[in-house]
């Protein structure tokens, strides 16, 4: 599925053109190209290719205002997070063999919980360009550390679990959604190099 | 079928007798909704599902997660025999509702998170993950009459 958008030198342009306030900025879009008798000339247009589930504008608004929310606990989150996901989820220990407590509220579970949160708020900075934020973070999970990407959906869940106990009244529908989409994106940018 | 040992027996007795059934169906089932939204496609006769407001204030939704709970409480209450009580529950699913039965993990993921919500630190991960359990078997049980 693909969107498009005039390049920045043209949409001065389509303003000459048309009353930009009565149009879209797709739609006025249309018009300049089809004044300039052009439909797809790739030199005026940068073509996104939309992946699935893409976050709209609301959905990041609503993504920053919550994290601004968190950002006090979100190291407590993210221990508990990975705590709950060693639990419930027995066989994603299989990564942290190296660990010598891998119980809730243990040191390494602690550190490493602090670690992930730090990662994820950094994301919500770059969240107009997950995958090139996340670029390094990507090329570590897919060639040294070799987590199953399977696994990233196992952690968004038990970190959604954790901000519904921490953030009952907060954690509205609203707010789960717009956080779902979030971290369903962001483990997709993290599997962007696994091939 | 599945082994339960008597902690997570009570475990799981334990969570369910504090899950008042008539607020927490309806909170679970509309969050469901409007989470993943391509679930609303089996609720056409529903009424007003448009928007978030529409779903938390529908009457027909609020009464179709009573139901949903009232199954589950049948089922704490045999954990020994799930299988065989979402025998015809899960017929009917497939065969007459046609409904995803992906949707069944959807939805016990959402409840668990609503029922995090209610207990708060309560809900410790030991529990969790009785609690999950408990819910992998039930939905295992909902998909069993699929093929």
């Amino acid at each position: 599925m693909y969107s498009f958008k005039l390049k920045p030198a043209h949409r001065q342009k389509r303003h000459l053109l048309c009353d930009h306030t009565a149009l879209s900025p797709s739609a006025s879009a249309v018009v300049y190209l089809t004044h300039r008798r052009l439909t797809s000339r790739q030199d005026l247009i940068q073509v996104n290719q939309r992946s699935k589930m893409s976050l709209t504008a609301k959905d990041k608004s609503v993504v920053k205002a919550f994290w601004g929310k968190i950002s006090g606990k979100a190291d407590v989150v993210g221990a508990e997070a990975l705590g709950r996901m060693l639990t419930a989820y027995p066989q994603t220990k299989t990564y942290f063999s190296h660990w010598a407590d891998l119980s809730p509220g243990s040191a390494p579970v602690k550190k490493h919980g602090s670690t992930i949160m730090g990662a994820i708020g950094n994301a919500v900075g770059v969240i107009d360009d997950l995958v090139g934020g996340l670029s390094a973070l990507s090329d570590l999970h897919a060639f040294k550390l070799r987590v199953d990407p399977g696994n990233f959906k196992i952690l968004s869940h038990n970190i959604l679990v954790t901000l519904a106990i921490h953030f009952p009244t907060d954690f509205t529908p609203e707010v789960h959604v717009a956080v779902d989409k979030f971290l369903a994106a962001l483990s997709a940018a993290l599997a962007d190099k696994y091939r | 079928m599945v082994e339960w040992t008597d902690a997570e027996k009570s475990t799981i007795s334990a969570v369910w007798v504090k899950v008042d059934i008539n607020e927490v169906g309806p909170l679970a089932l509309a969050r469901v909704l409007i989470v993943y939204p391509w679930t609303q496609r089996y609720f056409s006769s529903f009424g007003d599902v448009s928007t978030p407001a529409a779903i938390m204030g529908n009457p027909k939704v609020a009464a179709h997660g009573k139901v949903v709970c009232g199954a589950l409480d049948k089922a704490v209450k045999n954990m020994g025999n799930i299988l065989a009580i979402y025998k015809s529950l899960s017929e009917t699913h497939a065969n007459k509702l046609f409904v995803d039965p992906d949707n069944f993990r959807v939805l016990a993921d959402v409840l668990t998170i609503v029922i995090a919500a209610k207990f708060g630190a309560a809900f410790t991960p030991e529990i969790q993950a009785t609690w999950q359990k408990f819910m992998k078997v039930v939905v295992a049980a909902m998909g069993s009459r699929y093929f």
